[in-house]
């Protein structure tokens, strides 16, 4: 299967400040990889530097076949989309706009968005059914609701592959569950999505492949079921954990309380 | 519309409409601006003074020529050039305390002019002068910023603009204070405040074109100033070559405010409240933002201006009019919370 992003030998972090070494990790076209990993572990770093905003500190991301460093900006934004954790904007653009945003990497330099790109927003809203929220303001909206536009903008990018940082980051819990939904959607559509949680349950639930991120390396690579056991959440987050698989056949993890 | 959707969407009105009618307004305000002085003219003779044909009153024909349409047009360019440049500015830094002056044109213009007065160079070398001091401090705080890096770039830029700023402003002191305190030191003061009472036809025939180049790219990169705005990181996953569209926009931007602040010497506060203004009504998009707020600079500064030259004796200068209409009104925009940004 061709891989629509791999990291060989890759150090991340910057020049004073090294953050990870030696990650090796690989995406195949149609998978969802959730990356766990304490606080601080670099999972950010990490993502900035698969997309080119960071440069490695060694080794290197090849997108779709080709070195990274090779492709001009607009180039990677046809490949790869981001999704960061849902921000304040500075501005109170409405979420069409924010949404339009997406479509830049498929317009020219003094290029404005057209009625095409109209549509394909249009139909990324919808496909997050938050059409609603076109004329909103992005500053009044929810912090779920600024999730899902984040995630539509990704969407109208049009882009095989998606990038998320921790989706479901200060979320409510039934926006966490909406989110994880539209992931689940969306990789049934085909996508290549990598994604970063806090949540063990969050991979058991949406992904086909966990990478563990920790002390700056990747721990352990491979399915939910092998990769995510109570040995190594102990290891990682230092609590104790059972996991138990539910009657409907979803697994789930539980902290089990220290008396 | 329901309540709920009117506080999701805000206020704002139809981006269109609004700027056809805010053209149309600083227009007869042109008009009106053109009538009234210390020698007023009747409409018939404005009117016939610019269509060109033959007009009894020489003495009016002159005046509207040689000194009030010069100076009305003035007032249009500057006001336009510095609430444009403010926009880009503003949304380029993601800071409403942002004006056209963080990168340290006005300061480095106010050098070269008073430079030129201290050395009682011609007027036209004077202009010359703060054109060029304020395209090399910018261009000297864009080399010191790209030569810092593993920084965020923006602040970078930010904290260069005020350090060479500061310098610039110390040694407009120096000169102040070596001048000769009766003929030049007057001048200084008057140029550093700003003013457009000496303006002179050739003065706008040469500006206008500096301002159109600079206008150029802003308006044909507007897409990806919107998306600029966002921030670096952000712009860049979108597919924007952050670093290189800031080049462009810095560079056109003080290109603007350098040609403007050559004959206008330094007006603050144009360039801080207006874009915000213009936020207010029409939103942070820069295809909408861009026109509003330049027709409202152009028809704010004209009213000042306006008043400056018709309602006392003697002309108060540009700077101090727009100074203490702005400075109130920002402090009513700080209290009345973060309506147009964040």
């Amino acid at each position: 299967m061709s891989r629509v992003i791999e990291t060989k030998n890759l150090g991340i972090g910057y020049p004073d400040h090294p953050v990870g070494r030696g990650i090796e990790v690989a995406v195949s076209a149609g998978e969802v990889l959730c990356l766990l990993g304490p606080n601080g572990c670099g999972k950010t770093t990490l993502f900035k530097t698969m997309l080119g905003l960071l440069d490695p500190q060694e080794g290197e991301v090849w997108l779709d076949g080709a070195p990274l460093t090779s492709l001009p900006r607009n180039e990677v934004a046809k490949r790869i989309a981001y999704v960061p954790q849902a921000h304040t904007a500075h501005f109170p653009y409405r979420v069409i706009d924010m949404v339009l945003m997406g479509r830049t990497a498929h317009l020219g330099t003094f290029a404005t968005p057209g009625s095409q790109d109209h549509e394909r927003a249009c139909q990324a809203l919808e496909a997050l059914g938050i059409t609603d929220l076109a004329h909103a303001e992005y500053t009044r909206i929810s912090g779920g609701q600024r999730q899902l536009s984040l995630i539509a903008r990704a969407l109208a990018q049009n882009t095989p592959t998606l990038v998320m940082d921790e989706p479901t980051a200060s979320l409510d819990f039934g926006n966490q569950v909406l989110v994880l939904e539209q992931i689940m959607k969306l990789s049934g559509t085909g996508l290549s999505i990598v994604l970063s949680t806090h949540n063990p349950d969050h991979a058991f639930a949406c992904a086909n492949k966990v990478a563990i991120l920790s002390d700056g390396r990747i721990a352990a690579h491979g399915s939910p079921a092998k990769v995510i056991t109570p040995k190594r959440l102990r290891s990682i987050y230092g609590v104790d954990v059972s996991i138990e698989k539910l009657r409907d056949g979803q697994t789930v993890c539980a902290p089990t309380f220290a008396q | 519309m329901d309540a709920k959707d009117a506080t999701l969407n805000g206020r704002r009105v139809a981006a269109v409409p609004f700027i056809a009618s805010l053209a149309l307004l600083v227009a007869l305000l042109a008009l009106g601006a053109a009538l009234v002085g210390a020698y007023p003219v009747p409409l018939g003779t404005l009117l016939r003074v610019l269509t060109g044909s033959d007009v009894a009153d020489p003495t009016a024909q002159t005046i509207l020529l040689q000194v009030r349409l010069p100076r009305v047009a003035a007032a249009l360019v500057v006001g336009a050039a510095l609430a444009g440049a403010g926009a880009v500015y503003q949304g380029l830094f993601r800071n409403p305390l942002v004006s056209p002056d963080i990168l340290g044109v006005s300061t480095g213009a106010g050098l070269g002019a008073v430079l030129g007065i201290f050395l009682s160079l011609p007027l036209a070398f004077i202009q010359a002068f703060a054109f060029i001091g304020g395209l090399v401090t910018v261009g000297i705080v864009y080399l010191i910023a790209s030569s810092v890096v593993g920084r965020e770039p923006v602040l970078v830029l930010v904290l260069a603009g005020v350090v060479v700023g500061s310098l610039a402003g110390a040694m407009i002191s120096l000169m102040k204070v070596l001048a000769d305190p009766y003929d030049q030191l007057p001048a200084i003061t008057f140029w550093l405040l700003g003013s457009l009472a000496s303006t002179r036809p050739e003065d706008v025939l040469g500006v206008i074109p500096a301002v159109v180049v600079g206008l150029i790219p802003l308006v044909l990169m507007r897409w990806r100033i919107n998306v600029l705005s966002l921030g670096d990181e952000e712009a860049r996953a979108l597919g924007v070559d952050a670093g290189r569209v800031r080049l462009v926009v810095v560079a056109a931007a003080t290109l603007m405010t350098a040609s403007v602040v050559a004959i206008s010497g330094v007006i603050g506060w144009v360039g801080l409240v207006i874009p915000h203004i213009a936020r207010m009504i029409v939103g942070p998009n820069f295809d909408r933002l861009l026109p509003s707020a330049m027709l409202l600079g152009a028809g704010y500064l004209l009213l000042v201006d306006t008043c400056a030259r018709t309602m006392a004796q003697v002309e108060t200068p540009l700077g101090i009019l727009t100074a203490i209409l702005g400075a109130p009104f920002f402090l009513w925009l700080l209290a009345r919370g973060r309506e147009g940004w964040n």
